[in-house]
């Protein structure tokens, strides 16, 4: 018997860390206090409870995808229906606990990064539901690919600032909240989207993304009487990856998968396989997988996803790699499209191009292992976002319409 | 290898203190850039810094970014810094450190670059994103090669850190005037003085002060109370605007800062 969900950083195995100015560390220490002391006060995480149930819907519900499955050689296949949470996605869970945590520590000005928009969405949100100022760095790339997402998060009262520096992604979005932190700690706590970064964010956005996981896995027992065969989720920074994994890592007989955005292929230049073909490294705060150069410069990563489109991932994901607990594959932008075009015909579900990526891991693992596998997804976001992509890539909207 | 520290130590005796300048390799190519670190030098800076061009520099504001963005599309390979290193102090006779991000440094292998930094002739380097907690290579390396190192101190940093950022730090502390990133500020707040006195009550000797340094005025204030004045985004910006004879030419003006400090 394993015991690998105790592990609470800085470090995992090799991996993890706190590569930051020392301007931060003060605030990192503080953020780490405090998340000691709010996950072991049952007043907080009362309250946090509460906000899941009665503001974003938790449980979120699992549904078996038959007619889907039909084409992963018939092994069963359990969606984990994050799509149908609150503004859309897995980032609600993580900002609203962020938030609260802010709360406590007294700061009255949030920020954050964000790729898809679907953190920056969820952190305005947040902000909104508690009154608290917020600024979201994105991309500039991002911003022109995600529009509606940039439209909501101003609806929501948030500044959003388009990041021109760089490959004008989410790596950049990033550096450019990291400057603001160091210029504004006094009174901005820096809402962290996913499992990377310095110590503690890999740890507190695990924590408050394993919900997912322990719901799943007791729905799962509920369902079929036993743990599934394997767990699957799509890999950008990785929290829904590690979100769902958490509550099986010491279930032995369960396999992770957990599958990289692979762009144009791994052996094209344009992917984001950051485990696959990256080596380690330290980028924003971490040492980790990364895509770099031979001098260490970060490369840019591609990936028609804009939440996966990251060369980086988060220290634990790193970790569970080398362990073997974990493995790490690819899938290009056309095999998540088409996974993406499949579980809308056939489900009536339209999925994140993110969450397509899991969905096309989904269907090769379920050839590999057979009709008795048992194969849960984390469907980690909803594709609404994605419909301008969609409409380009498949050709589904008529020449010389626009919408008003 | 203490030149930083024998450097900051004879101005002291004299009653002065150290202009430091920072300049990045390649920028605006590589020859100019070294050509402009030679022309601070003669021209009243003590200590060079030289910048390491990287994708992702999270203390830096919009002039060295632009900057080293430049110096990276214009082909900046990491071995290019020793030999920068070489070639200015085969013209000039003053320190010269580097100030990296950490993954290079860790990509390169923090042995083999301190080899390659002792034989070029460098002083050691300033590390913005390792703090001494993360730092068991570079402290390694850095004790067998007698390479200076330099950690920074902000005024959020703890007593306890403070006290750590001293005792591991060998040349000077880069004490961060102010909470933010690089970039010339019209106004300095009173946060580099109290830190600077706080930096001496942890036992630290030399105490330098960078960020938001742009002029000879702001020179002549720090030195008032520190060991040295880092000026980084003035000096590329004038650069980036007039050359090396305008770059020499600023570093000339705040040199003037330096004369009536003490």
């Amino acid at each position: 018997m394993t015991d690998l969900r105790s592990e609470t950083g800085p470090y995992f195995g090799a991996f993890g860390g706190r590569y930051s100015p020392e301007s931060l560390i003060a605030a990192l220490d503080e953020l780490t206090e405090a998340w000691e002391s709010a996950r072991n006060d049952e007043a907080f995480l009362d309250e946090f409870r509460a906000l899941l149930r009665d503001y974003v819907g938790r449980p979120s519900i699992i549904t078996e995808v038959p007619r889907f499955a039909e084409h992963a050689g018939g092994a069963r296949i359990i969606l984990k229906r994050e799509d149908l949470n609150h503004t859309g996605s897995h980032k609600i869970n993580n900002a609203l606990g962020q938030v609260l945590l802010t709360k406590r520590i007294g700061k009255t000005r949030v920020i954050a990064e964000t790729g898809a928009g679907q953190h920056g969405v969820a952190t305005a949100t947040a902000a909104a539901l508690f009154g608290l100022d917020c600024v979201i760095y994105m991309g500039e790339v991002d911003t022109e690919r995600q529009a509606l997402n940039v439209a909501r998060m101003r609806l929501l009262g948030a500044e959003v600032v388009p990041v021109k520096t760089g490959s004008r992604t989410l790596k950049d979005a990033i550096n450019d909240a990291m400057r603001d932190w160091v210029t504004n700690v006094e009174n901005t706590n820096y809402i962290f989207g996913t499992v990377a970064g310095p110590h503690p964010f890999p740890a507190l956005v695990r924590d408050l993304q394993k919900v997912i996981g322990e719901e799943a896995r007791q729905q799962v027992l509920d369902l079929t009487g036993t743990l599934p065969t394997a767990v699957t989720a799509c890999v950008g920074g990785g929290s829904n990856a590690m979100g769902i994994f958490h509550a099986f890592l010491d279930d032995e007989d369960v396999a992770l998968y957990g599958f990289e955005a692979a762009g144009e292929g791994v052996d094209t230049p344009r992917h984001a396989a950051t485990i696959t073909k990256g080596r380690p490294g330290v980028l924003h705060g971490a040492r980790s997988y990364l895509l770099q150069d031979e001098d260490g410069q970060t490369i840019e990563s591609h990936s028609i996803s804009a939440g996966l489109d990251y060369p980086g991932v988060g220290p634990e994901h790193s970790w569970l790699a080398d362990l073997g607990r974990a493995q790490y594959r690819p899938i290009t932008d056309a095999e998540a499209m088409e996974a993406f075009r499949l579980l809308s015909r056939t489900e009536g579900i339209i999925p994140a191009i993110e969450s397509s990526h899991a969905l096309a891991g989904t269907l090769k693992l379920g050839r590999e292992l057979g009709p008795d596998a048992t194969i849960l997804v984390s469907l980690s976001g909803r594709g609404d976002k994605d419909m301008e992509t969609a409409g380009r890539y498949f050709d589904l909207i008529d020449e010389g319409a626009t919408q008003l | 290898m203490t030149q930083v520290h024998d450097t900051l130590a004879a101005l002291r005796r004299d009653g002065s203190g150290a202009l430091i300048g920072y300049l990045p390799v390649g920028f605006p190519d590589f020859q100019t850039s070294v050509d402009a670190a030679v022309a601070i030098a003669e021209n009243g800076v003590d200590i060079i810094e030289l910048g390491v061009p990287y994708s992702d520099p999270v203390m830096d504001g919009a002039a060295i970014q632009a900057a080293t963005v430049q110096a990276l599309a214009g082909g900046f390979k990491l071995a290019h810094v020793f030999e920068a290193v070489r070639q200015i102090r085969a013209r000039v006779d003053v320190p010269v450190l580097l100030m990296t991000y950490w993954n290079p440094v860790i990509q390169y292998g923090p042995e083999r670059f301190a080899d390659d930094l002792l034989a070029a002739g460098g002083a050691g380097l300033i590390t913005p994103d390792l703090i001494p907690d993360e730092g068991a290579d570079w402290l390694a390396a850095s004790d067998r090669t007698g390479l200076e190192r330099i950690f920074l101190a902000a005024p959020s940093s703890s007593d306890e850190r403070l006290k750590t950022v001293s005792d591991l730090s060998r040349g000077f502390v880069y004490t961060v005037s102010t909470m933010g990133i690089t970039g010339a500020r019209s106004e300095m707040d009173g946060a580099a003085r109290a830190l600077t006195t706080r930096l001496r009550a942890a036992g630290e000797n030399f105490a330098c002060v960078g960020l938001g340094i742009s002029s000879a005025e702001q020179v002549r204030d720090v030195l008032s109370y520190a060991d040295g004045a880092i000026v980084g985004s003035a000096l590329v910006s004038a650069l980036a605007e007039g050359g090396v004879p305008a770059v020499a030419a600023k570093a000339a003006e705040l040199a003037t800062g330096k004369s009536e400090s003490k």
